[in-house]
């Protein structure tokens, strides 16, 4: 009985924040909507015996990247609300719904269709190394460190490649943005190299060696 | 009445479809990246309801990679919003159709 309660409660809340996710007009809305989903995907991950997943649910979800979300939101000043109702495809609104209907039924009949479970495959064998009682932390990190090691160093680096790349993304260029679009070769020849205009994409001009030589002292 | 796996993975189709229509109805890239957060949930729950209907902690293995690549993936996107937001301060989804400057 009990487990009933917790699944109908979390799976409202679950419900409940994700449609706020996607109707909120406020982006900030959106982001606190988001963090009641991911509580609500917690609880039912403790529910389901996963208490670690359920911790770095909510650390790494709701405490890092929601604030990410947040911060981002605050830093651009973009926290105003979005007409919903204006687009540029009309017919772009109910052919969403109609995909998400169509992703929604497929998955359903698949579940649905059968009397068996799901994959009808009990027991797959692996894992429970140290009894039924064991943690589920001791096994996932046992299963982390063994059998997963070699993916578990990619995510290192695959860390150490998105902080990189975003602070490289996210760093200020030096010397003055340009528009490519409205950037003509004349203002090219005056500023030469001292002012090293910042190329954002190089702007389709008769090659002449003064603009060869801009872009050779600006070429970041 | 007993809570089986099916009820969970139901739930999960249901998260996944409701972020699949905020993904394409809405024109804000943040908001959209937040609907990709919500699909990824999905996935979780659902990795993790077979991991417990299975008796196979691979699934909570699965589902602490997923964590892991959403967290690098959220880092790379925002910083890719803030770069074209600090040019555009006004860029919907609409605008960023081209990808030159």
């Amino acid at each position: 009985m009990v487990d009933i309660i917790v699944f109908v409660v979390s799976a409202a809340i679950i419900l409940t924040g994700a449609i706020g996710v996607i109707a909120a007009r406020n982006p900030v809305h959106s982001a606190l909507m988001l963090v009641m989903t991911l509580f609500g995907v917690a609880v039912q991950f403790v529910a389901q015996e996963a208490h670690f997943l359920a911790a770095v649910q909510v650390i790494v979800y709701a405490g890092a990247i929601v604030i990410l979300f947040l911060f981002v939101i605050m830093l651009l000043g973009v926290d105003k609300a979005e007409e919903l109702d204006v687009g540029r495809l009309t017919a772009q609104r109910p052919m969403a719904f109609l995909a998400g209907a169509g992703v929604l039924a497929s998955v359903l009949v698949s579940l649905l269709a059968g009397d068996e479970s799901i994959t009808g495959a009990r027991e797959v064998g692996r894992a429970i190394i140290g009894g039924e009682d064991e943690a589920d932390f001791r096994q996932i990190g046992r299963l982390l460190f063994t059998d997963y090691v070699l993916a578990f160093e990619l995510t290192a680096i695959l860390l150490t490649i998105a902080v990189v790349g975003a602070v490289m993304l996210a760093r200020r260029v030096r010397g003055e943005a340009v528009d490519a679009d409205t950037y003509l070769p004349e203002q090219a020849r005056r500023r030469r190299i001292r002012e090293t205009p910042v190329l954002l994409r190089t702007p389709v001009v008769e090659t002449s060696d003064d603009m060869a030589e801009a872009n050779s002292g600006g070429g970041e | 009445m007993e809570i089986t796996a099916n009820w969970y993975l139901i739930l999960s189709a249901v998260l996944f479809s409701i972020g699949v229509v905020g993904l394409l109805i809405r024109r804000n890239p943040l908001v959209m990246f937040m609907c990709v957060e919500l699909m990824l949930n999905a996935v979780n729950l659902s990795f993790v309801t077979f991991s417990n209907a299975l008796n196979d902690v691979g699934g909570q293995v699965a589902v602490f990679f997923v964590l892991v690549v959403a967290a690098a993936e959220v880092v790379v996107g925002l910083a890719v919003i803030v770069a074209i937001m600090r040019r555009r301060p006004t860029a919907t989804a609409d605008d960023l159709s081209v990808l030159a400057g």
